[in-house]
């Protein structure tokens, strides 16, 4: 919290700031018609029943404004004395019925279709963590490379918390985001390794929750080529605000460029894997992944917020034996906030951030943990 | 009403209202089997069930559709097991018995109990996959390092709308130590 | 009065009148003193979340927070401040309206008031507790509200659980009083619109606050014994929880409006001097909403993957209570048609309350479209929705009520010039502060978000300002309502020209005990 002071400055200043920034401030006033034949259909539908309710409304509003300014008192009206009608009560409640089932009859043709998941070309997991997004492309076999990776927010918390500039896609901007071809049938099948988050892409009409336990379905053509972004819509704990969804819309040959790129680079972070890493490219790698990924609990310079969040500065767990360390990230704390990140990130980059929280903010055990210890210990526990 | 007479009344309405308040909220709780029932007859949210008998003895078996079987493995976030099925998808017929089996492996130090839960998508197709036989029907205990193959046999019941031609079967590994009588059958000992 | 009965004596002195009092105009006003306060204090919560989504960013708070702040303004407002203030409006009118000298079961009305200021001490007191108060939102979705939710959720479950039987004793009281209380002469068919509303909403309350309470019981049982209600790893379903939440949720929310329109229904006829048009339809429009409001639950969870034909039959369900509603609406301006309007303070309220409720109605048929409400659910589409129906729509309603009656109340006309003040400033403030978000939410702003997308910007600072302005406004009415209470022109026993009802034949302001012999039948009229 701020002091008084503080707080009429940056209410004066943000004042300033928010009529200079008003290139990317819009006022959009509507929703997106969007880029497939769901969004369009949904968008239609939307301008149909506020049509609709626009004329009822002006019918409405103009008789009791007409009332308003006609029978007042001041213009020495007497009260009529009316007060039913039978045959003008069964038609206002006719009319009204009839409206809703003219409203009725394309809003059902379009759920239909919404529900009609056949005859998909692709399939991707779509997986919610707290505060995340876990992307899996179904294989057809066991022995094809597996492309999966999680997608976190990349807007850095200098941004968030005012630090710097806010840039373009400010809380929109993920790491890495899903990839998937146009004009091709997407089926995502949803589901949730904590508590219920939704899936939201606005030019793709889909909203869909993600529940633990349980998986949802719902499917996807892409028309155009090009980058769509969304939020999480419901809410998930602390940071549901912060963990956005990018999709890159790729011609299907480019998609089928990247996905055998991905595939590539699973062997590649094999191999790597092997490789002895440096104490220098640790931290910085390190580094990265800690600002990616852990900032938003444990804060900058690894203070924590306790009780809640544990500071790792000095931490016991952070500095003691490599294996404690190990088991805390690969296999996250039970209980708490504190996720598994053993699928989350490769070997490489655990090794990195374990290496970092184990040297980082002034720790010093010394020690450089290897792709390879990880792997040993993922595969066997030891 | 003369005023003598409202007390008796009063105490016969709070009577019904409270045996409605009580029954009502008991309602709360019978709605929770209640709604097993509707899931198990809609398959709404992947609950599964079946003719057995039938399939087993071959009579379901439906030669002219083929019907794509995907498998997959999700974790709940604080399940630290390795978890996959052995094949990735599988053709069936409708009526035909088949086999395929998760492997399951316990990476870390401790007994870890574990519980798969089922669910299928299309919604409209759970309630036609039918599993005979499965590891989620009941806990999995694993020792550290511990792996297993898990089975399930299962069939698909002709039944299933014919707009159907894919269907998935999704499996959730909870870790359930704390809970499970096993792990703590196992610390006794 | 007759000296033959010997309990007829006035209001004790001090503190304990207030703590052992059993007058239902005393706990009417307890109920609407504690309504208030709980009013500013969700207001202040609104205001702490205003202003973090002033600018993109974050300013003043924490995510953690924010969280708690969306989710205690939700419970306060709705169990703190609109519910209580519609028992505090039934406890003071039903029984003069209906010629009783008080509420059926005095000693439980006491004690239904007095364990609400627990309840709530209990509730925010959490937010000082290690790991925070509840921030799960108003709603509490297991398993956000169960596996991941902080210590204190067993104290918000208390705390609900004490809520509940607040209000389930406040129903059977209500019910008691307008089944077994009537005057002579007074039939059902008589009763002003208010305590019909009243009667249908009491029912309502009965059938969904023990859901509710099971509904936390099962949230008590996952967290501490172990048992998988809401938990997937056990055979629970996180699903079902959302299923019997809103099978109490949805009839809540109806409840809030029905008292709204009924007291609506009382104003609207007495300044536009002509009678409540289509009185029997009013009755049975209450009835079909009060029905549908439990068979629409589910339009609140579209997005949960239910089978087609739960969507659209729960569609149909829900589109179905525009009819009803529509006729209330329709009815209110044929009883506006052809009268003689003057328009002071609780009329102009009234008017707003039937546009922006209206409005509400409006995006409530467009919410009830469910391919379109994939689009519109959990953003501030919906937030502007359901704002519009509870703010200038229960709240406004609120407002009116008290405006309406408070010379009857404290025997002095309030300050007509201040009101208008603050009914200009509360409908600009209002319309500033909601309005905008149906935008947000169209062009993708999620709900429940402390910073938000650069796009988003205009229209949050403008609904901040608007949020300020009608925050600020309220303070208004205090002085107002004080005001009044302390003294001014002296009010008639009729107080406004058209008002029409047993509760204006007794005097102003109306003395402790009123209605110890029944009214003379004759003063009961037709609505």
């Amino acid at each position: 919290m701020l002091s008084k002071a503080k707080l009429w400055l940056s209410l004066a200043l943000s004042t300033l700031l928010f009529w200079s920034a008003g290139l990317h401030a819009a006022w959009d006033l509507n929703m997106p018609r969007g880029v497939t034949q769901m969004s369009r259909d949904t968008y239609d539908l939307h301008m149909t029943i506020f049509w609709w309710v626009v004329a009822i409304g002006v019918v409405v509003f103009g008789a009791m404004l007409w009332s308003i300014i006609n029978h007042r008192k001041s213009k020495g009206v007497k009260p009529a004395t009316f007060h039913e009608s039978t045959k003008v009560e069964i038609v206002w409640t006719l009319i009204p019925f009839l409206i809703l089932i003219a409203m009725a009859i394309p809003a059902t043709r379009v759920l239909t279709a919404a529900y009609d998941t056949t005859e998909s070309e692709l399939d991707v997991q779509i997986i919610g963590y707290q505060w995340r997004w876990e992307y899996r492309y179904m294989r057809d076999n066991m022995d094809e490379e597996e492309v999966s990776f999680f997608s976190v927010l990349a807007t850095s918390r200098e941004e968030i918390n005012n630090g710097v500039e806010k840039t373009e896609n400010y809380l929109l901007e993920v790491d890495r985001p899903l990839v998937i071809p146009t004009n091709t049938k997407v089926r995502f099948l949803m589901t949730s390794a904590d508590v219920i988050h939704a899936w939201w892409v606005p030019d793709f009409a889909i909203k869909k929750d993600t529940i633990p336990g349980f998986i949802n379905e719902t499917w996807v053509i892409v028309e155009e080529p090009g980058i769509y972004r969304g939020q999480c819509a419901e809410l998930c704990g602390m940071e549901h605000g912060f963990m956005p969804i990018e999709v890159h819309a790729l011609a299907p040959a480019d998609f089928q460029a990247w996905y055998e790129e991905q595939q590539a680079g699973v062997r590649q972070i094999r191999e790597l894997a092997a490789a002895e890493m440096t104490m220098a490219d640790a931290m910085a790698q390190g580094e990265q992944i800690y600002n990616r990924n852990c900032v938003a609990c444990h804060q900058p310079g690894g203070v924590g917020m306790p009780p809640v969040f544990p500071a790792l500065v000095g931490s016991a767990k952070a500095i003691g034996d490599t294996a404690v360390t190990m088991d805390t990230l690969v296999n996250g704390v039970p209980g708490t906030a504190m996720a598994a990140y053993g699928r989350q990130l490769n070997p490489i980059e655990l090794a990195a951030i374990i290496t970092y929280v184990r040297n980082g903010f002034g720790n010093s055990a010394g020690d450089v943990v290897q792709p390879a210890d990880v792997n040993a210990y993922i595969q066997e526990g030891q | 009403m003369s005023n003598d007479v409202a007390p008796r009344n009063n105490k016969t309405v709070v009577r019904k209202l409270l045996l409605a308040v009580v029954g009502m909220f008991a309602f709360g709780f019978a709605l929770v089997p209640l709604y097993d029932v509707i899931c198990d007859l809609t398959g709404l949210n992947g609950k599964t069930g079946g003719r057995v008998a039938e399939a087993e003895a071959g009579l379901l078996l439906d030669e002219q559709r083929q019907i794509t079987v995907q498998f997959m493995a999700h974790h709940n976030a604080e399940m630290g097991w390795a978890f996959e099925p052995s094949v990735a998808q599988i053709t069936v017929k409708p009526g035909e018995v088949n086999v395929v089996s998760y492997r399951v492996t316990n990476p870390r130090t401790t007994v870890m109990v574990g519980q798969a839960i089922p669910s299928v998508a299309p919604n409209a197709a759970a309630a036609h996959l039918n599993k005979i036989e499965c590891f989620c029907f009941e806990e999995q205990l694993l020792q550290p390092g511990e792996s297993a193959d898990m089975p399930i046999r299962f069939f698909v019941d002709p039944e299933i709308p014919a707009s159907i031609t894919k269907l998935t079967l999704s499996y959730t590994l909870y870790d359930i130590t704390e809970k499970s009588n096993k792990a703590q059958a196992v610390a006794i000992r | 009065m007759s000296a033959a009965h010997d309990h007829h004596h006035g209001p004790a002195k001090g503190l304990s009148r207030w703590l052992y009092t059993t007058n239902h105009k005393d706990i009417g006003s307890l109920y609407l003193w504690f309504s208030f306060a709980m009013f500013l204090l969700g207001g202040t919560f609104a205001l702490v979340i205003r202003a973090e989504l002033f600018q993109p960013g974050l300013q003043f708070v924490e995510p953690n927070f924010f969280n708690q702040m969306t989710t205690m303004h939700g419970l306060v407002m709705v169990f703190g401040a609109v519910m209580p203030a519609f028992v505090g409006l039934a406890n003071w009118m039903i029984p003069l309206m209906i010629g009783a000298p008080d509420m059926a079961l005095p000693r439980m009305n006491n004690w239904s008031f007095w364990i609400l200021p627990f309840a709530f001490a209990m509730m925010v007191s959490t937010m000082f507790m290690e790991g925070g108060g509840p921030n799960f939102g108003w709603t509490f979705y297991a398993p956000l509200s169960t596996t991941y939710a902080p210590p204190s959720t067993t104290f918000f479950i208390f705390a609900v659980h004490i809520m509940g039987a607040s209000s389930i004793m406040g129903s059977i009281n209500v019910i008691a009083t307008i089944l077994n209380m009537r005057a002579p002469g007074m039939t059902l068919m008589k009763m002003p619109l208010f305590v019909w509303t009243w009667l249908i909403t009491a029912y309502l309350l009965i059938a969904v606050m023990p859901v509710l309470a099971g509904v936390v019981t099962m949230m008590l049982f996952d967290i501490h014994f172990g048992t998988s209600f809401f938990n997937a790893a056990g055979g629970g379903d996180p699903v079902l929880f959302q299923h019997l939440f809103w099978f109490f949720g949805h009839p809540e929310v109806n409840i809030m409006i029905l008292h709204a329109f009924g007291v609506v229904s009382a104003i609207i006829p007495t300044f536009a001097r002509k009678r409540l048009f289509g009185y029997d339809s009013m009755v049975y429009a209450t009835a079909s909403i009060a029905f549908l409001s439990f068979i629409v639950w589910a339009h609140h969870m579209f997005t949960v993957g239910m089978p087609l034909a739960g969507q659209l039959f729960f569609m149909y369900a829900t589109m179905l209570i525009a009819v009803p509603t529509g006729v209330k609406v329709f009815n209110w301006v044929a009883t506006m048609f052809r009268g003689a309007m003057t328009f002071e303070t609780p009329m102009l309220f009234a008017i707003a309350f039937v546009v922006l409720f209206t409005i509400g109605g409006f995006t409530g048929v467009m919410l009830a479209i469910t391919p379109v409400d994939f689009q519109y659910h959990d953003t501030y589409f919906v937030v502007a929705h359901f704002h519009y129906v509870l703010v200038p729509g229960a709240v406004f309603s609120i407002m009116a009520a008290t405006y309406y009656w408070l010379p009857k109340w404290t025997g002095y006309m309030y300050d007509e010039t201040l009101g208008k003040l603050h009914f200009w400033l509360s409908f600009i403030g209002v319309n500033l502060l909601f309005f905008p978000q149906h935008f947000l939410g169209l062009a993708g702003m999620p709900r429940r978000i402390p910073d938000y997308a650069l796009q988003f910007a205009n229209f949050n600072w403008i609904s901040s300002v608007g949020g300020f302005l009608f925050g600020f406004s309220q303070l208004i009415l205090l002085f107002v309502v004080i005001k009044c209470v302390k003294g001014g022109k002296k009010a008639t026993d009729q107080v406004w020209e058209g008002a029409q009802g047993l509760e204006w034949t007794v005097p102003s302001p109306a003395p402790y005990h009123t209605f110890e012999t029944p009214p003379d039948p004759k003063l009961i009229h037709a609505q």
